[in-house]
């Protein structure tokens, strides 16, 4: 029914795609694969992917969601800032109605502070252009692909500062995240004492995200193909390209090979998007970073370069965020989710006090959170 | 337009409203309309309209304050007769605007064939209004022994909807400043009372029929499952839709089957009668893309389609195979169609 990517939605290629899939399945045992990617989870629940899998196939959702795994010091310092006098918070709209303990940032415009809902850094900097007597903080989340934007305003606000274009009104909180780095650590025994269980249980395969690919390219996965062993396929979003990473992903188990296949190449470059990469690297600096009930991973976040720091909301106004105390509501399994050990609906305020209009977790906020789609799509059968 | 400027304001106003709406009881001037006795049982109903912009491509705030209520009544089996107007103006709207929405209001009466018999104006301060809001509310006559309430449906049931689903929407959407993209969308704004006629007149056995205003397709379903305790489910590939709000759609992940309507209904039609009906409301400009877009489905499970791979057993989870209402994908697969909640907002990736 929708006409913008119809060669990737085509019936029967799809049909010849789900019978390979069923013939390489039933040389298989059952099959755990995880994708780790809000986009991914929403093309399989609006196109009802699950239900045309062999039964020994199982998709799984993995920690995907930027804002879901945004940390609640992050919201409350966002809070801060958001409340002082003369400030003015700009954030994606699904960033404002994360729960955190101490309010969300739509408590906080509830309580008078100004806060706005943008699409890009670029619209949080034309607000700062347009109320050049507002302090306005840009509260950045999102994984690579959202980064490059925000890289690409912090890097064209760092030659206006030399030039003095730059406006003073403008800094942003850095809650960016990396993808890479952080399932390498997720997926690893950990290493303590004695070896521990990965935080992640063991997956088969691994669905990577086609949009964080475009910008970091290939690369930067092969530790997990080639020293956790787990076959990898990044994959595009359109029902087609799923069933392709998924049948790629099968082959890989089969033959006994773990490799980065990349079957989103219409998209996907082995080198990623360069000038992306150097922005990225231009501007910020890899920081260990909290994970929202997940905890600190390190060499996860991004924090903006000393040249940069001006523009760091967090330096400016001298504001921390301190560490802990991430609780989720009682009963609420986001957390458990998001690693994919738990489904949704084994959580026991789905569905009933948490849904959409009155969201327990973050995973039920986000567009890309997983309870969000499960609540819309339907779940796991 | 000014506040405060007490009775020589409204007088102007009330005079714009009965050049516009020519309506003999208009001019009576009483304090209530003294309507003559209708036919069959009443049907009355009311709704407020609250829409920015107030003027969009295919009608405006006034065409959408007449034909939500028309259509409100159509929908019950109801012949549209009287409507009021009751104005909400925020101080610093042009006479100009109300003209014009007045105007709309007139046209869209006419085109419906019922009449604008009383009305009220208020003006509140600058600042306490989107400019306009429209109170309208309608009564309209029933023929004996209509019954459109849902009783007498059964499994395999057909479900045809009207046209193309989130024209209205989509259109005030990419209206809207911070989308910023232009788009040739129309607003599908219409009052479907002769459509409605038309169907009813074919002979189909309809046994329910619900505009599909605010929450789209989606809510109409699921108000239709919770009455009827039944299960619905529908083909994706057979939503009626234009390309372009679908791409648009694609682009801002909203779905089309909730965004809002303005000129469509869904009906429930007898099995065996939904050729007749279909052709009935194609017949009619507002129904030439009426579709069959799915059936009431008796037991709450879904059989699975023929196969090569063995299908999917229990696992844990919601079982979608359970819900109220559901869709086959044009993938092939099932998913939920969820009841809509709330204002969406474009995804952030």
């Amino acid at each position: 029914m929708a006409p913008a990517h119809e060669a990737f939605r085509d019936k029967e290629l799809l049909r010849r795609l789900l019978g390979s899939i069923a013939e390489e399945a039933s040389r298989l045992g059952p099959v755990r694969l995880m994708h780790v990617c809000g986009t991914h989870e929403r093309s399989v629940g609006r196109f009802g992917l699950r239900s045309l899998l062999p039964r020994n196939v199982r998709i799984v959702a993995g920690p995907g969601c930027p804002v879901c795994v945004c940390p609640a010091s992050d919201i409350r310092a966002a809070r801060k800032l958001a409340l002082r006098p003369n400030a003015m918070l700009a954030s994606f709209g699904d960033m404002l109605a994360v729960p955190a303990p101490g309010g969300s940032l739509l408590d906080a415009r509830a309580e008078g502070a100004e806060v706005r809902v943008v699409y890009s850094a670029y619209d949080a900097l034309a607000l700062a252009r347009e109320n050049p007597g507002k302090e306005v903080v840009f509260f950045s989340v999102g994984f690579e692909t959202t980064t490059a934007t925000t890289a690409a305003v912090l890097s064209s606000l760092g030659q206006g500062a030399k030039a003095g274009t730059a406006p003073h009104n403008f800094s942003l909180i850095s809650s960016n995240r990396v993808v890479p780095p952080a399932l390498e650590a997720l997926l690893s025994p950990r290493r303590g004492a004695t070896d521990e269980a990965p935080a992640i249980p063991a997956v088969d395969g691994l669905v990577l995200p086609g949009h964080v690919s475009v910008i970091i390219g290939t690369e930067p996965y092969r530790p997990l193909a080639e020293r956790l062993g787990i076959p990898c396929a990044i994959s595009g979003f359109e029902p087609v390209d799923l069933a392709r990473g998924i049948l790629d992903l099968l082959k890989q188990i089969g033959s006994g090979r773990a490799q980065v296949s990349n079957v989103y190449t219409r998209a996907v470059l082995p080198g990623g998007n360069e000038r992306a990469r150097a922005l990225i690297s231009e501007v910020y600096d890899t920081a260990d970073a909290t994970w929202r009930g997940i905890g600190r991973l390190a060499g996860t976040g991004l924090v903006p370069k000393p040249a940069y720091r001006s523009f760091d909301a967090l330096a400016k106004f001298e504001v921390g965020t301190e560490v802990g105390s991430d609780d989720e509501a009682t009963g609420c399994l986001c957390a458990a989710v998001m690693l994919g050990t738990a489904e949704s609906e084994d959580c026991p305020l789905f569905g009933g006090p948490c849904r959409p209009e009155s969201p327990a977790g973050p995973c039920m906020v986000s567009d890309e959170g997983t309870c969000r789609i499960r609540y819309e799509y339907g779940g796991a059968r | 337009m000014g506040h405060g400027a007490g009775g020589a304001l409204t007088e102007e106003i009330v005079r714009i409203a009965r050049a516009a709406f020519s309506s003999r009881y208009l001019d009576a001037a009483l304090d209530s309309a003294v309507l003559p006795p209708t036919e069959g049982r009443v049907a009355f109903t009311t709704d407020s309209y609250v829409v920015r912009p107030l003027f969009f491509p295919g009608g405006d705030i006034g065409r959408i304050a007449v034909c939500g209520t028309v259509n409100d009544l159509a929908v019950v089996g109801a012949r549209p007769r009287f409507v009021s107007c009751g104005l909400i103006l925020e101080e610093g709207l042009s006479f100009d605007s109300l003209e014009r929405v007045l105007a709309s209001m007139a046209e869209a009466a006419r085109e419906a064939g019922v009449e604008i018999v009383t009305g009220d104006t208020k003006v509140v301060e600058k600042g306490h209004g989107d400019g306009l809001y429209v109170n309208t509310a309608g009564i309209g006559s029933v023929p004996p022994g209509l019954d459109l309430s849902g009783s007498g449906i059964e499994g395999g049931d057909a479900i045809i909807v009207s046209g193309t689903l989130g024209d209205h929407a989509m259109t005030v959407m990419s209206l809207r400043e911070s989308l910023g993209f232009e788009s040739s969308l129309r607003s599908d704004a219409a009052p479907l009372n002769g459509l409605v006629a038309a169907l009813l007149e074919s002979g189909a056995r309809v046994r329910f029929m619900r505009d599909l205003t605010r929450g789209g397709l989606a809510a109409g379903l699921h108000e239709l499952a919770d009455l009827l305790g039944a299960s619905l489910e529908i083909d994706e590939d057979a939503l009626p839709a234009r390309s372009e709000v679908l791409a648009l759609s694609d682009i801002l992940g909203i779905d089309v089957l909730s965004m809002a309507n303005e000129g469509k209904i869904v009906a429930v039609v007898a099995s065996g009668d939904e050729e007749r009906a279909l052709e009935a409301m194609r017949g009619h400009r507002y129904g030439r893309d009426a579709a069959i877009v799915g059936r009431v489905v008796a037991a709450p499970s879904l059989c699975p389609r023929a196969g090569g791979a063995e299908r999917a057993g229990p696992r844990p989870g919601a079982d979608i195979g359970a819900a109220r209402v559901r869709m086959r994908t044009s993938s092939g697969g099932v998913r939920i169609v969820a009841r809509p909640s709330g204002e969406k907002l474009p995804r952030i990736c």
